[in-house]
């Protein structure tokens, strides 16, 4: 009989293990799924993994779609680790997109160099505010903030949605819903010719070194750490917890407008109603694949970026669902959390003596 | 009398609130057994495609609900099997387990997308229904809803008088106590969460074959969070999932009348209100923790495994 035993100590190698575990699961269930819906796996396999590679632009695009996800998981993972569950991400980076188009439209098209640090401070805040609120009814109502987090991602798409239908709509736009397009000098930079690849991208990154020193060598961040791990020796050690709620969703909100603004500023160029096809969501799945971890998170957000790009290649080569990413997501977070078992337990074969 | 626009308001508002009672009473007993399923709204877009699919290829709608309660119990299974079996941890699991019925339900209902199905139909009968007042408000709704209220019935039934439901709760109070006496602590909490996974499945079902009968891309636009909050919002017990139900589906259909009463706000606000009422009342109900802590089952949340 099998029997789950538990390890004397979690296993650091299966730690690292799982993610890679998991990974190779998707991809197995993923080459079933191709074969069910009769495509060739091989090259449904070429189109889906290889092929957005295949070009400097296709690079581009990867670090490009990398970028929000990566800026979220970060923020998301400062939480997740204090057991400070915010999952409005989504919402944060529509509120940021809105906050920083806001301050470009409330500037008008007149050229200032100022005008695009002025929109990034915005974005930042506008996340920062919109997490405010869950944190602000957790700490003072005791509110649960994954479902308050979660209603503000509805609110937040209906006021983007009012906003572009409405007081921002394009004068000029043909009855679009969209505003106006952003001037050159309200765009972020393009680090690379031939990409879309823009300077959000070197913020996320100083972001993970960031997130690193955070966790590693500051106090705030050991602090949040031990709420995590052992709530009732945080309370003992005076570690209030309010203090850690506040931090991991302005930090994560912050991170998340910050995303926002990248999109609008950044590849889309203006204010629309869809723009982010759930970054803010499959962040989560990204924070638990990077397992919290700023480098992990890293080649996590690098993964569910591929898987982005190929689901949209696979829409145009395959006339298969560009749905099919969120599957794959999902699969992907399931085959974690399920391998995850075997850093703490190990399987046995036991013999049962007598009844069992 | 069905011009009575009262009536006609208290009608839609039953209506609305029929999806939040299926899922929200699924999840109370799923809770009850101290586990916390964060994946409703994944399990009730499963249900909506698996009975739309099934009702429209069949062209039967029982055959469809069939679907629907069986795609809902596999999936809640798959969150049993990752947090009983495996010892999962109940929040991020729940999380997957939404994230994951969102991509496949989209994915698996791409075919359906924009086609029409005969809806559920109203049960007329015939002398009940011609009652003044009474007839349009209590006997002109279709199965599912009265079948709602049957499960409340059961549901409050099955908590307080039944030996599994009184087994359910202590399961959810106190694992460790209940598996020293021999209960079977791990089968308890599979069979709540089954239940919880075929009543979203069926709320799921409402949406897409009466509510609005067709399918598109997360239909449940919520629904399945707000029936998290619901049970929040009732402390656990079944009257209250009813009432708050009830109160929720009057506030999406307030959004439905407003230009009716000549209020010229725009429509994205006024779609805002149930996420927003979800917000205040919470609030209210949470602001005093310690009434929470009281009825919140001592387990919830909480791994159980007979060797720790």
């Amino acid at each position: 009989m099998l029997r789950l035993e538990k390890r004397p100590e979690p296993s650091g190698a299966m730690r690292l293990a799982s993610p890679l575990i998991a990974a190779v699961a998707m991809l197995l269930t993923g080459l079933l799924i191709f074969l069910i819906l009769g495509k060739n796996p091989v090259e449904a396999f070429q189109v889906f993994f290889i092929k957005p590679l295949n070009s400097v632009y296709g690079l581009g695009e990867l670090l490009l779609k990398t970028t929000p996800l990566l800026l979220c998981a970060l923020g998301l993972a400062i939480g997740f680790r204090a057991n400070v569950w915010n999952i409005g991400a989504e919402g944060q980076l529509i509120v940021g997109a809105l906050a920083g188009t806001g301050v470009a439209l409330a500037w008008g098209e007149t050229e200032s160099s100022w005008i695009l640090p002025a929109m990034l401070v915005a974005g930042v805040l506008g996340g920062m505010l919109w997490a405010a609120i869950p944190a602000l009814l957790r700490t003072r109502f005791h509110t649960n903030e994954i479902l308050t987090s979660l209603m503000l991602v509805y609110i937040a798409q209906l006021l983007l949605a009012w906003l572009v239908h409405g007081p921002w709509r394009d004068p000029m736009g043909f009855n679009f819903p969209q505003s106006r397009l952003f001037e050159e000098w309200e765009l972020l930079p393009i680090l690379w010719n031939g990409t879309r690849v823009n300077i959000a991208f070197v913020f996320a990154l100083l972001l993970v070194a960031a997130s690193w020193f955070f966790t590693r060598k500051t106090h705030a961040g050991f602090r949040m750490q031990v709420s995590g791990l052992a709530p009732a020796a945080a309370t003992y050690a005076g570690f209030g917890s309010a203090r850690n709620i506040w931090l991991a969703l302005l930090i994560s909100g912050g991170a998340a407008g910050l995303a926002g603004l990248g999109e609008v500023a950044g590849p889309i160029g203006q204010l629309q109603p869809q723009i982010s096809p759930g970054y803010g969501f499959a962040a989560i799945i990204v924070a638990f694949v990077g397992r919290l971890h700023p480098v992990g998170i890293l080649l996590a957000s690098l993964l569910m970026s591929l898987l982005y790009l190929g689901g949209e290649q696979a829409q145009m080569n395959l006339a298969l669902p560009s749905a099919i990413t969120g599957l794959f997501q999902g699969l992907l977070l399931f085959y974690l959390l399920a391998a995850d078992l075997f850093v703490n337990f190990r399987l046995r074969i036991r013999t049962v003596a007598g009844a069992a | 009398m069905t011009t009575d626009p009262i009536i006609a308001i208290l009608v839609s508002t039953v209506v609305a609130a029929t999806p939040l009672i299926y899922a929200a009473l699924g999840e109370l007993v799923t809770e009850k057994a101290g586990v916390l399923n964060l994946g409703v709204e994944g399990m009730m877009l499963i249900g909506a495609v698996a009975a739309f699919a099934v009702g429209l290829t069949t062209g039967s709608l029982a055959l469809g609900y069939l679907a629907a309660i069986g795609a809902g119990v596999l999936m809640s299974l798959i969150f049993g099997f990752l947090t009983i079996t495996l010892q999962t941890n109940q929040v991020a699991t729940g999380l997957a387990l939404t994230l994951f019925g969102v991509g496949l339900s989209s994915f698996a209902g791409r075919p359906f997308v924009g086609q029409p199905i005969t809806p559920v139909p109203a049960l007329d009968l015939p002398l009940l229904s011609d009652i003044p007042l009474l007839g349009p408000l209590l006997f002109k709704y279709n199965l599912v809803v009265y079948g709602s209220i049957v499960l409340f019935f059961a549901v409050q039934w099955f908590l307080t008088r039944s030996h599994w439901g009184l087994l359910t709760r202590a399961v959810g109070e106190a694992p460790g106590v209940a598996h020293a006496i021999g209960r079977p602590v791990a089968l308890v909490r599979y069979a709540a969460v089954m239940f919880g996974g075929a009543c979203s499945g069926v709320a799921g079902a409402y949406l897409s074959t009466a509510l609005t009968p067709m399918w598109v891309e997360s239909m449940s636009s919520g629904r399945g969070w707000i029936a998290l909050a619901l049970v929040v919002f009732a402390t656990w017990k079944p009257l209250r999932v009813l009432l708050g139900a009830y109160l929720f589906g009057g506030v999406t259909v307030l959004q439905l009348y407003a230009q009716g009463f000549g209020l010229d706000v725009p429509s994205e606000f006024m779609s805002m209100l149930p996420y927003l009422a979800t917000i205040v009342v919470l609030v209210l109900i949470c602001r005093d923790g310690k009434i929470i802590l009281l009825n919140q089952p001592a387990a919830l949340g909480k791994p159980f495994h007979p060797d720790l």
